[in-house]
């Protein structure tokens, strides 16, 4: 189950992917089987994928973290996190980035077990590009795929 | 034995997991999932799923032995349980976590024992018939057959 948030502007071209270019998106979930079926799920629809474990790591792998060493910052096209964390929430990993003035572009997917109306709705008010329901099937990572790559052109 | 024989044993072994319910159409995804440049993406998913449902399952039983149960915690490890049980596709074992997770909410100490005891069994009877189902996959291999892909009619 899919659910998008409603277009808003477009995507900034800074962060445009050219045809053929793999995008690189940041898979974030305490749950390491969840961990490595997005992946899978990711490589198979051509993105480069990288995982982090918790919001923390996250955070530190985009630059906005305490932890961020000099000169590591990589760029994501997109972000896909679990909700139910341990720590910081998915929710407030999104609200982080939204805050940023160099992140806040980045379209960032929300993923949960529980199909809870409100917090569906609260994820897209505060700027989650789209909801997905786990356990995620190949085919919800074709439509996020399209989505993302509907941005570029 | 001959690999046709292999195969069709494998496929009726397979079936029968799914119509007893021990497993669902999000373990389809997995099989979907393994390729030529992925040939071990099952066997790999399904032992991190022995390995973390085996903390999980320790870590539950060690939270409920105390004089305090914390249940939040306890709720914790169950959500895990439940999660990675989904994602591969273990039905009974997730449909086992979210009746704990209810008994959790009521903090009901006898029930969440016996919860955990469902858990249990529900575990350790899927990861019999995983294990055995990968073995007959192995053996096809051996013999230089292929896996065959499940058609279900669902």
């Amino acid at each position: 189950m899919l659910s998008c948030g409603g277009g808003s502007g477009g995507c900034s071209k800074d962060m445009a992917v050219e045809l053929g270019d793999e995008p690189h998106v940041l898979a974030v979930d305490d749950n390491l089987i969840d961990r490595k079926l997005v992946e899978r799920l990711l490589k198979n629809s051509s993105c480069k994928v990288t995982t982090a474990e918790n919001a923390l790591r996250a955070l530190d792998y985009l630059g906005l973290g305490n932890d961020t060493l000099e000169g590591t910052v990589s760029e994501v096209n997109m972000i896909i996190t679990d909700y139910c964390m341990p720590g910081m929430t998915g929710y407030e990993l999104l609200k982080k980035i939204k805050e940023s003035s160099v992140l806040k572009e980045v379209p960032v997917v929300i993923m949960s077990s529980e199909n809870i109306p409100t917090r569906i709705s609260q994820c897209l008010e505060e700027g989650a590009k789209m909801f997905m329901l786990k356990p995620l099937k190949q085919s919800d990572v074709k439509q996020l795929k399209w989505h993302l790559m509907k941005c570029r052109n | 034995m001959e690999v046709g024989q292999m195969q069709r044993r494998l496929v009726d072994y397979t079936k029968s997991l799914f119509m007893e319910g021990f497993l669902d159409a999000q373990f389809l995804q997995l099989q979907q999932l393994q390729d030529e440049s992925n040939p071990d993406f099952v066997v790999e998913v399904v032992s991190l799923f022995f390995d973390d449902s085996e903390k999980l399952l320790n870590d539950l039983t060690m939270a409920l032995d105390q004089p305090n149960v914390d249940f939040k915690k306890v709720d914790a490890h169950v959500h895990q349980l439940k999660g990675s049980s989904s994602s591969i596709g273990a039905q009974r074992v997730k449909n086992a976590c979210i009746a704990f997770r209810s008994f959790c909410e009521e903090q009901n100490i006898d029930a969440t024992l016996r919860c955990l005891q469902q858990v249990k069994q529900e575990y350790y009877l899927v990861k019999n018939k995983l294990e055995t189902m990968l073995r007959l996959e192995q053996q096809i291999v051996a013999a230089g057959g292929s896996i065959p892909m499940i058609e279900l009619g669902f």
